[in-house]
C-alpha cells in the first residue's frame, strides 16, 4: 500500500510506466577500432534525428508551432558541428569508447551554459542534457520513454512532473499520476484536475517502489494506492470506479441547473482555467463563468513576450466560447515561483516578497499597456473582467486603473471600438488589502479573494516547505475572518466578492463560505458540480449564523469539528 | 582569409532567438567562419558556441571567414548582425 496527498479525486487502474531519469552507466573504455565507435556514434545521431523530427511533428500536431519550437532548438543541438566534431576527435585521439566520448563532451557543454550569469542560458544547460541522454540511450541501445507518443495507456509514475512534461504529453493515454513530490497546489496537482484525471503527489518514493508494468490501483480522493494487488482489491477497485463514474453521471445531470442553496440563496460556480483548451472543460462540468483567467501561460515556456495580436486571439477565443457568462481575466502575475527569462528578472532573496504581478506592471508599464489593449479589444467578444493581481494599496489601484484609462482613450483615438461594461477588480491575495477593503473596494467594482496566497502571507508559511506545510491552514480562524472582512466591505459597498483559490472548491469549506456571503465561487472545472451538489443541500441561513460562530471559535480544528457537525 | 569587426546593435545581444539566426545563415555557406571575441573563438555553425559567446549589446566582435566563399558569407553574416537580427 503506498499513501500521500490526494491531488485529484477518481479511481486509477492500469499498468505503471516509471518515467524517470535511468541513471546511465557508462564507463571508459578502451578501444581498438576507432571506427567502429565512430560509426555507432553516426547511427545515434541518425537515429536521434528521426526520434527528435517524429516527436516535433507530434508536437506540432497536438500542441501548435509554439510548444513544438523546443524541439527545433533540440534539433539544432543535435547538428552543432561542434558537438559532433569534438566527439569525434575524441574517440580518435583518446581511443575511448563512443558513449564515455561522448558523455564527456555534452558534459562539457553543460557545465558552460550552466555557469553563464543569464536565467535563460542556465535553462539551456537542461536541453543540451536531454539530448545529450537521448544520444547515450541511442548509443547503447536503450529505449527512451517520450511521452508525446504513449502507445498503451498508463498510469504515470514520476519524480515530479514538469510543464514541459505536461504539455508534450499525449493525454489521451494517461490513465493517473502518481509522483514522489508535490502538494494539492503544484503543477502536477493542477494539471491532474484539470485534465480530469486522478492523482496523488508526494510520495516521497514511489518511483522506487513501483516497477515498470506493475498493476497500479489509486483512489485519487482519499490518496491511496496499491501496487500489484490480489483477485480480490482489484474488484474492489474496478467496483470503486465505476461507482465513481456513477457518480460522475449523476453530477453531470445537475449540469445545466443553477448553484442554488436549499432557501434559494444563489450564488455563482466558476473555474479557473490556464489557456484557452481549458475551456471546453468549464462548459462540460457546467460552469457559470470563468473566475480566474491565469494569463500567465501565455508569457511563459518561450523566449519573447507574447504579442497584442496572440494575446487577442486568446481572449477572444476565450471570451466567445463562454458566450455571455462572465470571464475573469487576471493581468500578468509573473515573479515569485514563476519566472520569465526574457525579463530578465534578478534572483531575489524572497521572490513572494518581491518585484513581481502588479508591481512590474506598474513599473513598466510598456509591458502592461499590451496585455490591456489586447483584453480591451477583446472586450467586445463577451462578459469581460478585468482583475489586477498581488494589490497591497490604493495608489496601485488607482495606478493601473491610470494606465487603463490611458489604453482606452489610444483606442478611442484609433476608432477601435471595446465594451464600455467592463468590470475591474482586485485580488485579495495580501493581508494588507483585506483591512483596507472597505478604502479599496471604492476604487473597483468586485474583490476576488486568492487564498493560496492570502493563507500563506496571513500565516507566515511557504507552502510549498514541506517541513512547516502542516502550518498552511484554511480553518485558522485569522483566514476565516479575513475572508469575512473581505466579503463583508465588498457588501457593504454593495458589491460582490468572490473567490479564486483552492479553498473555494473544497467541500468542506464550501459551507462556510457559502455562510460568510460569498457570492462568487472559482475552482477546478472538476469541482463545480460536486460544489453545485453540496451547495443545493445546504440552506443559507442556517450556513451563516454557523458561519457567525465559527469565526470566534479558537483552533482549526474546533472549526472544522463545529462545520462538520452543523452540515 | 578574410576579417571584420563589427558591434553587436540590437537590445538583447546574441539571445536565443539572433543565436539560431545567426547559425542558420552561417550553415549556407561552406567556409568556415570563426567569430572572436574576448580573444576566444567560437565556431558561428555552432549553436552551442554561438550562444556561450554571451555577446550582449554593444560588444565588438570579430568575424574571420576563410574559404571558397568567404565574400559572400562575410556580407551575409555582417549584414545580420549589423542589421540588429531584424529587431
Amino acid at each position: 500500500m503506498f499513501k500521500g496527498t490526494g491531488a485529484s479525486p477518481g479511481i486509477a487502474v492500469g499498468k505503471a510506466l516509471v518515467y524517470e531519469e535511468q541513471e546511465l552507466n557508462i564507463s571508459k573504455e578502451n578501444i581498438e577500432d576507432i571506427n567502429l565507435e565512430q560509426t555507432q556514434f553516426q547511427e545515434a545521431i541518425k537515429k536521434t534525428k528521426l526520434q527528435l523530427q517524429q516527436v516535433k511533428e507530434e508536437a506540432m500536431k497536438k500542441l501548435g508551432a509554439d510548444k513544438a519550437s523546443i524541439f527545433e532548438a533540440h534539433l539544432m543541438v543535435l547538428e552543432d558541428p561542434e558537438l559532433i566534431n569534438q566527439i569525434n576527435h575524441k574517440i580518435k585521439e583518446e581511443k575511448i569508447n563512443a558513449a564515455y566520448a561522448t558523455r564527456e563532451v555534452v558534459d562539457g557543454f553543460i557545465a558552460i551554459f550552466e555557469n553563464m550569469d543569464d536565467e535563460y542560458m542556465k535553462e539551456r544547460a537542461a536541453d543540451i542534457r536531454d539530448v545529450g541522454t537521448r544520444i547515450l540511450k541511442n548509443i547503447l541501445g536503450m529505449e527512451i520513454v517520450n511521452l508525446a507518443t504513449l502507445e498503451d495507456s498508463v498510469i504515470l509514475v514520476a519524480h515530479d512532473l514538469t510543464p514541459s512534461d505536461t504539455a508534450t504529453m499525449n493525454k489521451e493515454k494517461v490513465l493517473g499520476f502518481v509522483t514522489n513530490i508535490g502538494g494539492r497546489t503544484s503543477h502536477t496537482a493542477i494539471m491532474a484536475r484539470s485534465l480530469e484525471v486522478p492523482a496523488i503527489v508526494g510520495l516521497k518514493n514511489i518511483t522506487e517502489v513501483i516497477q515498470n508494468g506493475d498493476l497500479v490501483v489509486f483512489d485519487g480522493e482519499e490518496g491511496v494506492g496499491y501496487i500489484n494487488p490480489d483477485e480480490e482489491l482489484l474488484k474492489k477497485f474496478k467496483a470503486k470506479q465505476s461507482e465513481y463514474e456513477e457518480l460522475r453521471r449523476e453530477l453531470q445531470e445537475l449540469k445545466n441547473n443553477p448553484s442554488i442553496s436549499k432557501d434559494n440563496r444563489r450564488v455563482e460556480l466558476a473555474a479557473n482555467i490556464g489557456t484557452p483548451k481549458d475551456v471546453e472543460g468549464v462548459l462540460n462540468n457546467g460552469g457559470e463563468g470563468i473566475g480566474l483567467y491565469r494569463t500567465e501561460f501565455l508569457y511563459m515556456n518561450r523566449d519573447n513576450m507574447p504579442t497584442e495580436e496572440e494575446q487577442f486571439e486568446a481572449y477572444k477565443e476565450v471570451l466567445e466560447s463562454m458566450g455571455n457568462r462572465p470571464v475573469i481575466i487576471r493581468t500578468l502575475d509573473i515573479g515569485g515561483d514563476k519566472e520569465l527569462p526574457y525579463l530578465d528578472l534578478p534572483k531575489e532573496m524572497n521572490p513572494f516578497l518581491g518585484y513581481r504581478a502588479i508591481r512590474i506592471c506598474l513599473d513598466q508599464p510598456e509591458i502592461f499597456k499590451v496585455q490591456l489593449r489586447a483584453l480591451l479589444r477583446a472586450s467586445v467578444y463577451g462578459n469581460l473582467k478585468i482583475m489586477y493581481p498581488m494589490i497591497s494599496s490604493v495608489e496601485e489601484v488607482r495606478g493601473a486603473n491610470a494606465i487603463l484609462e490611458e489604453v482606452k482613450a489610444e483606442l478611442d483615438k484609433e476608432n477601435i471600438v471595446y465594451s464600455k461594461a467592463i468590470e475591474v477588480g482586485i485580488m485579495i491575495e495580501i493581508p494588507a488589502a483585506a483591512i483596507i477593503g472597505d478604502l479599496l473596494i471604492k476604487e473597483v467594482d468586485f474583490f476576488s479573494i486568492g487564498t493560496n496566497d492570502l493563507i500563506q502571507y496571513t500565516t507566515a508559511v511557504d507552502r510549498m516547505n514541506e517541513k512547516i506545510s502542516y502550518l498552511y491552514e484554511p480553518f485558522h480562524p485569522a483566514i476565516l475572518r479575513m475572508i469575512k472582512m473581505v466579503i463583508d466591505h465588498a457588501h457593504k459597498a454593495g458589491k460582490w466578492a468572490g473567490m479564486c483559490g483552492e479553498m473555494a472548491g473544497d467541500p468542506n469549506i464550501i459551507p462556510i463560505l457559502l455562510g460568510l456571503g460569498l457570492d462568487e465561487f472559482s475552482m477546478s472545472a472538476i469541482s463545480i458540480l460536486p460544489a453545485r451538489k453540496i451547495i443545493s443541500e445546504l440552506t443559507f441561513e442556517d450556513m451563516k449564523k454557523m458561519a457567525e460562530k465559527a469565526v470566534n471559535l479558537s483552533t482549526a480544528e474546533e472549526v472544522k469539528n463545529f462545520v462538520k457537525a452543523s452540515i | 582569409m578574410l576579417e571584420k569587426n563589427i558591434a553587436i546593435k540590437n537590445a538583447s545581444g546574441i539571445h536565443a532567438r539572433p543565436a539560431s539566426m545567426l547559425v542558420k545563415e552561417a550553415a549556407k555557406f561552406s567556409a568556415d567562419i570563426i567569430i572572436v571575441k574576448n580573444d576566444s573563438e567560437y565556431n558561428a555553425k555552432s549553436i552551442m558556441n554561438v550562444m556561450s559567446m554571451g555577446a550582449k549589446h554593444g560588444d565588438e566582435i570579430k568575424i574571420k571567414v576563410s574559404g571558397s566563399d568567404e565574400k559572400e558569407a562575410l556580407e551575409a553574416i555582417t549584414t545580420l548582425v549589423e542589421g540588429g537580427f531584424g529587431e
